[in-house]
């Protein structure tokens, strides 16, 4: 290409370039609320809309940013049901066994504990910020605190709390408040020896038949003989299971529960009187902790690598591609509020690897732009105006665009999947934010990129390629 | 600017490169890590001075019922102990043992244990992972490249080409296993799986220049084709992966947390030979796969 032929070309640009695009205002527009709403979203910790009206939020979520256990430390576990790995595991008792843990650990006061299924016999448990491991182990593992509680006359509702006096490390215990009925414990789960699901001698009803250890028999003899025709409740974690009523004095050390149990709940109800609350019995089959230090040292130098890799990235885009360079730039920056904004709102764990794949989708974003551009200019070389290069370069480069971007979103979606089934948390984050990042790198790429570059062209009538366009 | 012509000088380069890393692999052995193998990875610190002898904290271990422990010194003071699973029970034995021997503060920097089941598990995961992608990047391919005469071509030689990434990467590992004993983790399944996704990338872009000049230039020589594609897609090629991705990286490598960094060498070499056996590998194989040039190779002898 010499320079004599390059300066022969005339550019076209007065008359059709208003039509390069079409809605060119509503391209704006829409641009405009979707950089305002990311904005938002990215500067501030919560989101609240106020009902004029009644002065009611009508919506509230909190955004806060979360940190990964790479970033501030703490504690990870992986728990396993400890039951042959033939056998089946039904997905609602791994999630009740999911959700009990949760409740645990929550009373442990500890901060943004997540608590996650992973494949369908696995709980991820994390505890950012946490040092000490030992209590967080021994809550999750522990089979829960059954009592059997003399409530007299009184039939509490299922689910109830209740006060009793017993406590596990034999000091007395003190109500809260005063008012509150404390109900006396006959005996603890620790003395129920075996517990199976019957039928009564008609057959038809389901009950739940029990037999005790020989002091636990003794305790319970007493009991029913002195108490027939009052509760006795059955609390789970001080939260009542159920209330049955003491029929006959149970003086064999075997006994049943009956009530309208479904062949169902009379299983789980087994259950939770064989394993305490867990429906499965967990073990740790991993466990993972992070010192504080490392973690933050880790964040900041990571984050400054990414700004100064950025700054070296966007000053090669505008000094090589100079205005389409620039369009590219600013849709990069678009891109990474809008990625950010998401990632705040669906409350995305942050990890090193997250971090680091934001950045190779960023890489992915600039690609695509890259391909365009490169496009544009062969079209520019070869004679044709600005608005047909524009518009070539656009649909040219979309083929190969859309199928590698494509191979990569296929690639995010395993790497997931196989980070899902392990806990391997680190693992899913890098894919998410690697799979979300293609996918809106696309639209920056394809829309806001486009739309900025027809406004500059407008604005600045460029008249000289080689200054323009890097030609 | 012909680039095809020099093919047998790029595979004898990409050889050059692969075949020391695997040697060294192939002493070394796979480092697994504990992800993979289980066990457990301890890491401690103490407080000046008062860290024990590697031989007190063997008898430590010893004394847990543990002695296959490997105690190794970081370049910032503290100890790493590897050591086959260690419950969260006798972590505490241990950590308490470490304390009254050394009469010193402990502080755990780090604690991985992984049970021997779960590491056989990820190690099976982790092959489907690698298998079921490539399989589906490369059904993709094909199914992209249908109206092309040979789909099937491209999707090989997409497939050869990522398998010479994986190469390269393990090639890379085992240089670094070997100098600086780095350790196959899922951290570095993750970047070689990205690698995997990437690598094909670029073959795509390359190809897809060839799919749109074949419909175009019909007339031309297959092997003039293929080059003029590569060409025309090299300045992107250059400014995506050297100017963009690479500096992100670079930056990542050399100024990231520790934690990052092998991880982001791994990605920058593996991103950077993505690329460049979409050039010098997966088209120059194309042509010679059109020419079926191996009927010549031994005709000629060594004129390659």
């Amino acid at each position: 290409m010499s320079s004599a032929w390059r300066k022969k070309r005339h550019i076209f640009v007065d008359g059709d370039i208003d039509c390069m695009i079409r809605n060119l205002t509503n391209r704006i527009i829409l641009i405009v609320m979707i950089i305002a709403l990311a904005l938002w979203v990215d500067l501030s910790d919560e989101i609240k809309i106020i009902n004029p009206l009644s002065n009611e939020p009508l919506f509230l979520q909190n955004i806060e940013p979360r940190l990964g256990l790479d970033l501030q430390g703490g504690l990870q576990v992986l728990l396993e049901a400890d039951i042959p790995a033939d056998q089946q595991i039904d997905s609602e008792s791994m999630e009740l066994a999911r959700s009990i843990v949760q409740q645990r650990t929550d009373a442990l006061g500890v901060n943004e504990n997540l608590i996650q299924l992973a494949g369908d016999r696995r709980i991820v448990g994390e505890f950012p910020g946490l040092a000490d491991t030992e209590s967080v182990l021994a809550i999750i593992q522990q089979t829960g605190l059954l009592e059997f509680v003399d409530t007299g006359d009184f039939n509490p509702e299922d689910g109830a709390t209740l006060f009793t006096d017993y406590s596990p490390t034999g000091e007395p215990v003190t109500l809260p408040e005063s008012g509150e009925v404390m109900y006396h414990t006959i005996m603890t789960g620790a003395e129920l020896d075996s517990i199976t699901v019957g039928t009564d001698q008609l057959g038809t009803n389901y009950v739940i038949n029990f037999t005790l250890k020989s002091e636990g028999a003794k305790i319970f003899a007493e009991h029913t003989s002195a108490n027939a025709g009052k509760f006795l409740t059955i609390l789970l974690d001080k939260q009542v299971i159920s209330a049955p009523i003491i029929n006959d004095p149970i003086t064999s050390g075997q006994g049943s529960i009956s009530g309208n149990f479904t062949a169902e709940s009379a299983n789980s109800f087994a259950v939770q009187l064989r394993y305490g609350s867990l429906p499965v019995p967990l073990k740790v089959v991993e466990t993972r902790i992070i010192g504080p230090t490392l973690g933050a040292d880790s964040l900041n130098k990571s984050l400054i690598a990414g700004l100064i890799g950025m700054a070296i990235v966007a000053m090669f885009m505008i000094l090589y591609y100079r205005m389409p360079g620039l369009a590219a730039v600013l849709s990069i920056l678009t891109y990474a509020a809008i990625a950010f904004a998401i990632f705040k709102w669906f409350h995305f764990t942050l990890t090193l690897p997250a971090i680091a794949g934001f950045l190779l989708s960023t890489g992915s974003a600039l690609d695509a732009n890259i391909l365009i551009f490169e496009r544009i200019k062969e079209e520019l070389r070869s004679g044709r105006s600005i608005v047909q290069a524009l518009d070539l370069g656009w649909t040219r480069a979309w083929s190969s665009i859309r199928d590698s971007n494509l191979s990569a979103i296929i690639t995010a979606i395993i790497l997931f999947w196989f980070g899902s089934s392990f806990g391997a948390t680190i693992v899913k984050g890098f894919s998410l934010t690697l799979a979300l990042g293609v996918m809106i790198s696309l639209f920056t790429a394809i829309y806001i990129t486009r739309t900025l570059l027809v406004i500059f062209i407008n604005a600045f009538k460029p008249k000289n390629l080689d200054a323009w366009f890097g030609l | 600017m012909n680039i095809l012509g020099k093919r047998y000088i790029f595979f004898a380069l990409s050889l050059i490169l692969i075949v020391p890393g695997l040697v060294l692999l192939g002493i070394k052995g796979l480092p697994l890590s504990i992800d993979f193998t289980g066990g457990t990875l301890f890491e401690v610190s103490f407080e000046e001075g008062k860290t024990p002898e590697t031989d007190a904290i063997l008898s430590i271990y010893d004394a847990a019922q543990i002695n296959d422990a490997q105690v190794t010194a970081t370049e910032n003071g503290s100890l790493i102990i590897r050591s086959s699973f260690l419950t969260n029970e006798s972590r505490d034995v241990v950590l308490n043992a470490l304390r009254e021997a050394s009469g010193s503060e402990v502080a755990v920097l780090k604690f991985d244990s992984v049970g021997p089941s779960i590491g056989a598990q990820v190690t099976q995961r982790a092959a489907i992972a690698v298998a079921v992608s490539s399989l589906l990047v490369v059904l993709f391919i094909i199914w992209s490249f249908r109206k092309v005469p040979n789909a099937f071509r491209y999707g090989v030689c997409a497939i050869l080409a990522m398998i010479h990434d994986i190469a390269i990467i393990l090639s890379i590992t085992g240089i670094g296993a070997y100098f600086f004993s780095w350790e196959i983790d899922s951290l570095f399944l993750t970047a070689l799986l990205t690698v995997i996704g990437f690598s094909m990338q670029d073959t795509i872009v390359v190809f897809d220049r060839i799919r749109e000049n074949s419909t175009i230039l019909r007339r031309v020589e297959y092997e003039t084709l293929v080059n003029h594609s590569i060409v025309q897609t090299l300045q992107r090629s250059i400014n995506t992966q050297l100017m963009t991705v690479e500096f992100l990286l670079l930056a990542l490598a050399m100024f990231g947390g520790i934690t990052l960094r092998e991880f982001a060498i791994i990605l920058l070499v593996g991103l950077l030979s993505g690329t460049y056996s979409s050039i010098f590998v997966a088209a120059p194989i194309l042509v010679l796969w059109e020419k079926r040039e191996w009927t010549t190779w031994f005709g000629r002898g060594a004129s390659a």
